[in-house]
């Protein structure tokens, strides 16, 4: 029932075909469209096709994927680089993964014919070093490819050379952009520089580089076989073709799934999602990973495509899509995402170091119900500077999560504050263990089972709890057999 | 004539060359746009954001030093925007900061007290809850490293790998835990950290500086029975008036040997008299070396290489060990001073050794190291108690309270207290080069070397890397084998411009006889214990003023100083010779990289 709604291009092969057998991909078409590059199409002819398409860039930007190739294609210089940004980083998240698990020789074909619209012979993937299943079959595929002479030198007898060596990433989170991937493979440290010079001019060792994503890669061969028209025909007026998202969080169905752009968040929640979990209520829904933002009901209709979810105030990113319910305390989300920030910031420039750690703090005070209005308004204020000062686009969209919780839960944010209570249950620190006096037995099992004794009561008698002392682990809940005890 | 791009700052129209930062255009129509990170020794990083302008059409703000100027640009520099971002970046730095001003060492000359202050941060916006608790690495003679202070502005992390390619430090961990490290976090001392102290001066805050002895001076001069005497670098002289209250390449000699005897020094005397004697010894080290090269055919390490400067010599025991010996066997001016004070000095003025303190008043950093480096007990004793930097001479002064801008001039001391113009010229890149040729080509040639005013103008400047090139002609007899013989020279300054010089050296290709290397750019007078801040304009004041000390000097050459001659006569009787290869020469060690 809800197969209709996906559309599966990236993920094409993933799954149908034994990825350790270069057959069963060229059985499906597979090196076809490097083929008819080669030997019958010139690069510009290349160029137009896929920007005719409407391909935009999958790792998060929406760059337009032909622009791109076409800079790097005019930037003059004895050598270029094609590499493959395989450092997914999203929590939750792992598109990229799954097709270089799935179906690797996608992404070396599609490489091999950037290589040849953009005039380079050599491809770099750099591929996270926690993907040890990715990097074997790619391993093997690049085997395979070089035997039968789909990789190396005169391919396919037409001159052209064009071969792929693997980068292994450290997991930081920031080697996901662009700049801080080139260094990271040139042997320095992971941190992003100003641009200009953009890579297309002077990227690896200071050569053009074209550098795009995993799921970027996976759609180029079937545009070259099906035609840009074909592309281009789904989606909507800016966005072309479909997008994966990893979908998580307390949803029915979670895992990975590939919709035209256009689809609605609802479709997508309640229809191949099925809905939310044990019949909770929707709350929100995450996108675009920790540089997104929190979308709620209001947006559920709204078409997914990357100036929708802009305006919406989250973004596409590489395509995280985790959904909340009513026991999600918003503000916990803001801060879960921070946590992972300030964590995965380079430590380079001043207001994504130093600033998310404050915004962290003050996200921390308020959970903690010790914020004050003052707070609010700082953090707030602290939101706008890390993102309009920031130096790379990770800093940029870090304080996300943030803006779009003030956004569109500012009243969960004032009730920690003002009220000192988490409408969610969430925030320990804001709720209370009680004894209900009239339930209470004094069975004694709660005082049993506290850790660390904060409840008195002799046996028959009711039972209190110390809140001085309690740690609210909750165990005297799930303890008592007489629903005495309840949560404030 | 070079592409134009017409933009404007603030409104007002600019033109400047293509590829101009934001932030060097604004400066050349007068509009500050304040800065943290940004060093102009040094690439651009683009790190504090703190120099965040808008620039319209723009969804962002733009840091100006890394942002190059494009066509029509319409640039704000103070929109509230602006200066909410940038007060609120500040704050955020100061949230992190160490803010003991009160007692920090660069209190009243740190960048980002000055920002603070400038724009009012209010320090407690954004306070930190939690301060780690960082250690202060005092583990090296010469550079104390605190993090509590650190604004990882990554300055010293580009000084160290751009101006002085020894990367000592380097940024390491990422996030809440990202810090300004050294290889395996060890200490400093323990890393191949040359104490050139060129990080101290390039960072904006109290995070690296020298580490400071002139509280034990202090003590030592409070104690009758100590005789403590100071000698003064040559680049002391034309620095010094930078911290009390003079414009930057006034030249404050007089006063500053007033200033130090009136803080109770018993003795103060001229570093250059070890410089001029560097120069006797060191010359005929150059000669001898060439005579058994070019006259008995003997294999010789050639080029040779001086050995004054303790940056550069930590750097090649670590980064070059098998070419040690291409470095000449002479101490430095201040090792020699330390030696002959506890011996040649102690005698003559009949003064117990063990009773003598022995201070150098230094424009360095590694000076601090090199006087603890266990080999440089020649007298007996430790030769060199304590060398202190410019900056800790300044401070005295200051602690003093002496009205330094009214002293009188005073003379130096004796003994060893007399110089030449040659001696003084050491504190500027070039400058031991054209001593070691005014002495050199005259003891050849018997003449005066051939350059108007003795001025070897080819030496002189701020370039990387100078060559010059001498040929000598109706030499006397002695020298017959040098009858037109092209001596060729070299001269680098930085660390960087000296790995240059010793790959030539490595791969066999390096055409010079002799070759001249400072740590520090622009020699001494840029050293790491100058006064912060250093540029290339404050550089070339202190060379200007160090020329014309030497020009208003009586004696010019060397060998011409009657106390050099004197001490020959008396002391060391010659050149080279027994006493001078026990009190004068020294060895070096084989150093690893890690």
């Amino acid at each position: 029932m809800t197969k209709h709604k996906q559309i599966r291009i990236a993920l094409r092969n993933c799954g149908v075909i034994d990825p350790q057998a270069i057959g069963e991909y060229i059985a499906r078409d597979g090196y076809q469209a490097l083929a008819t590059c080669l030997t019958k199409m010139t690069p510009e002819e290349v160029i137009d096709q896929i920007k005719k398409s409407g391909l935009r860039g999958r790792g998060g930007g929406g760059f337009p994927t032909g622009l791109k190739f076409e800079i790097t294609r005019k930037s003059v210089s004895d050598q270029k680089y094609v590499v493959c940004n395989a450092d997914e980083g999203d929590p939750g998240a792992f598109m990229d993964r799954s097709i270089l698990e799935g179906d690797p020789h996608s992404v070396i074909e599609a490489m091999a014919i950037c290589g040849y619209c953009i005039g380079a012979d050599k491809g770099l993937v750099y591929i996270r070093a926690e993907y040890p299943l990715a990097i074997e079959r790619l391993k093997i595929a690049l085997e395979q490819a070089r035997e039968m002479g789909l990789l190396g030198k005169n391919i396919f007898n037409t001159g052209f050379s064009f071969d792929i060596e693997l980068r292994y990433g450290a997991g930081a989170f920031v080697c996901g952009e662009e700049t801080a991937l080139i260094h990271s493979m040139e042997g320095l440290r992971g941190e992003p520089t100003f641009k200009p010079p953009f890579p297309s001019v002077s990227g690896y060792l200071g050569k053009p580089t074209n550098v795009n994503n995993v799921e970027t890669f996976a759609n180029i061969p079937v545009i070259i076989n099906k035609g840009a028209g074909w592309f281009s025909a789904i989606g909507t007026e800016k966005s072309k073709g479909t997008k994966v998202f990893a979908l998580a969080g307390k949803i029915n169905n979670v895992g990975l799934i590939e919709v035209p752009m256009g689809t609605t968040l609802r479709e997508v929640i309640y229809e191949i999602g099925g809905g939310i979990r044990n019949g909770k209520k929707f709350k929100a829904v995450q996108t675009g990973g920790p540089s997104g933002g929190c979308l709620t009901e209001k947006h559920l209709d709204t078409p997914i495509d990357y100036d929708n979810l802009i305006a919406a105030g989250s973004m596409m990113g590489s395509g995280g899509m985790i959904v909340m319910d009513e026991d999600n305390c918003m503000v916990a989300v803001a801060k879960f995402y921070l946590d992972f920030t300030v964590d995965e910031s380079c430590g380079k420039c001043a207001p994504c170091r130093i600033g998310n750690k404050r915004l962290y703090e003050l996200l921390d005070k308020i959970t903690q119900g010790k914020a004050t209005m003052e707070d609010i308004s700082n953090l707030k204020n602290l939101c706008t500077v890390i993102r309009d000062a920031s130096l790379c686009g990770l800093g940029q969209t870090s304080s996300n999560p943030v803006l779009s919780t003030l956004d569109n839960f500012y009243d969960e944010y004032i009730g920690h504050v003002v009220d000192h209570k988490c409408a969610a249950g969430q925030c320990k620190a804001l709720m209370k263990y009680v004894v209900i006096d009239e339930n209470c037995v004094g069975c004694t099992a709660c005082a049993r089972n506290c850790p660390v004794n904060a409840i008195s009561g002799e046996k028959k008698q009711v039972h209190f709890i110390h809140q001085d002392i309690c740690i609210k682990c909750g165990a005297c809940y799930d303890r008592c057999k007489f629903n005495a005890i309840e949560i404030q | 004539m070079a592409d134009t791009v017409k933009i404007h700052i603030d409104g007002i129209p600019v033109e400047v060359i293509k590829g101009t930062s934001i932030l060097d255009a604004a400066k050349t129509v007068n509009v500050k746009i304040p800065t943290l990170c940004h060093h102009e020794d040094l690439c651009v990083a683009g790190n504090c954001r703190v120099c965040v302008v808008e620039v319209e059409g723009r969804k962002n703000l733009v840091a100006s030093c890394a942002a190059p100027v494009e066509e029509g640009m319409m640039i704000k520099t103070t929109t509230a925007k602006v200066r909410r971002a940038r007060t609120d970046l500040i704050s955020l730095l100061v949230s992190e900061h160490n803010t003991q001003c009160t007692t920090c060492y660069r209190s009243t000359n740190c960048e980002l007290q000055a920002l603070a202050s400038e724009y009012n941060v209010d320090s407690e916006r954004y306070l930190s809850v939690l301060k780690p608790n960082l250690q202060i690495d005092k583990s090296s003679y010469s550079i104390e490293k605190d993090d509590s202070k650190c604004v990882r502005c990554q300055r010293c992390v580009r000084t160290c790998a751009e101006l002085q390619h020894v990367n000592a430090i380097d940024v390491a961990h990422k996030g809440r835990d990202m810090k300004i490290s050294t290889f395996m976090d060890l200490p400093m001392n323990d890393v191949v950290c040359v104490n050139c102290g060129q990080c101290v001066t390039h960072c904006p805050t109290g995070a690296l500086t020298e580490r400071r002895y002139y509280h034990e001076i202090w003590e030592a001069i409070g104690d009758p029975d100590k005789h403590v005497v100071i000698n003064t670098a040559p680049s002391v002289r034309v620095a010094l008036g930078e911290m009390l209250g003079y414009p930057v390449g006034t030249r404050v000699t007089g006063k500053m040997v007033n200033a130090l005897k009136k803080i109770g020094f018993d003795s103060v005397l001229d570093t250059d008299f070890t410089a001029d004697l560097t120069i006797m010894e060191e010359g005929h080290e150059f000669l001898q070396r060439v005579t058994k090269a070019l006259k008995y055919g003997e294999k010789v390490a050639l080029p040779m290489i001086t050995s004054c400067s303790p940056g550069w010599v930590k750097f090649i025991e670590h980064m070059y060990p098998e070419h040690l010996d291409h470095l000449s066997t002479c101490k430095s001016p201040q090792q020699m001073f330390g030696s002959l004070v506890k011996t040649f000095y102690a005698e003559k003025i009949g003064v117990d050794p063990s009773k003598i303190v022995s201070v150098a008043a230094m424009p360095c950093a590694a000076k601090k190291f090199e006087a603890n480096r266990p080999e440089m007990k020649s007298s007996g004793y430790q030769d060199v108690d304590a060398g202190l930097t410019t900056r800790e001479i300044g401070h005295m002064i200051k602690q003093s309270g002496l009205d330094f801008v009214n002293l009188p001039d005073m003379d130096y001391d004796s003994y060893m207290g007399e110089s030449s113009g040659a001696a003084v010229i050491f504190g500027a890149t070039g400058g031991v080069m054209e001593a070691a040729l005014r002495t050199v080509y005259e003891v050849v040639t018997g003449r005066e070397v051939p350059f108007k005013n003795l001025a070897i103008t080819p030496v002189r400047g701020l370039e990387g890397i100078k060559e010059a090139a001498v040929k000598l002609e109706n030499v006397l007899p002695a020298f017959d084998f040098l009858e037109g013989v092209e001596v060729k020279v070299a001269i680098a300054h930085g660390l960087r411009n000296a790995r240059t010089i010793m790959d030539q050296i490595k791969a066999g290709t390096s055409p010079y006889h002799f070759i001249e290397v400072m740590a520090c750019p622009g020699g001494c007078i840029g050293g790491g214990g100058q006064p912060i801040p250093t540029t290339d304009e404050i550089r070339k004041k202190r060379i200007a003023a160090i020329y014309a000390e030497d020009e208003g000097m009586p004696v010019r050459k060397s060998h011409e100083v009657p106390e050099i001659k004197m001490i020959y006569e008396q002391f060391l009787h010659e050149p080279l010779g027994h006493k001078s290869h026990e009190l004068l020469h020294t060895h070096y060690i084989k150093r690893k990289r890690y």
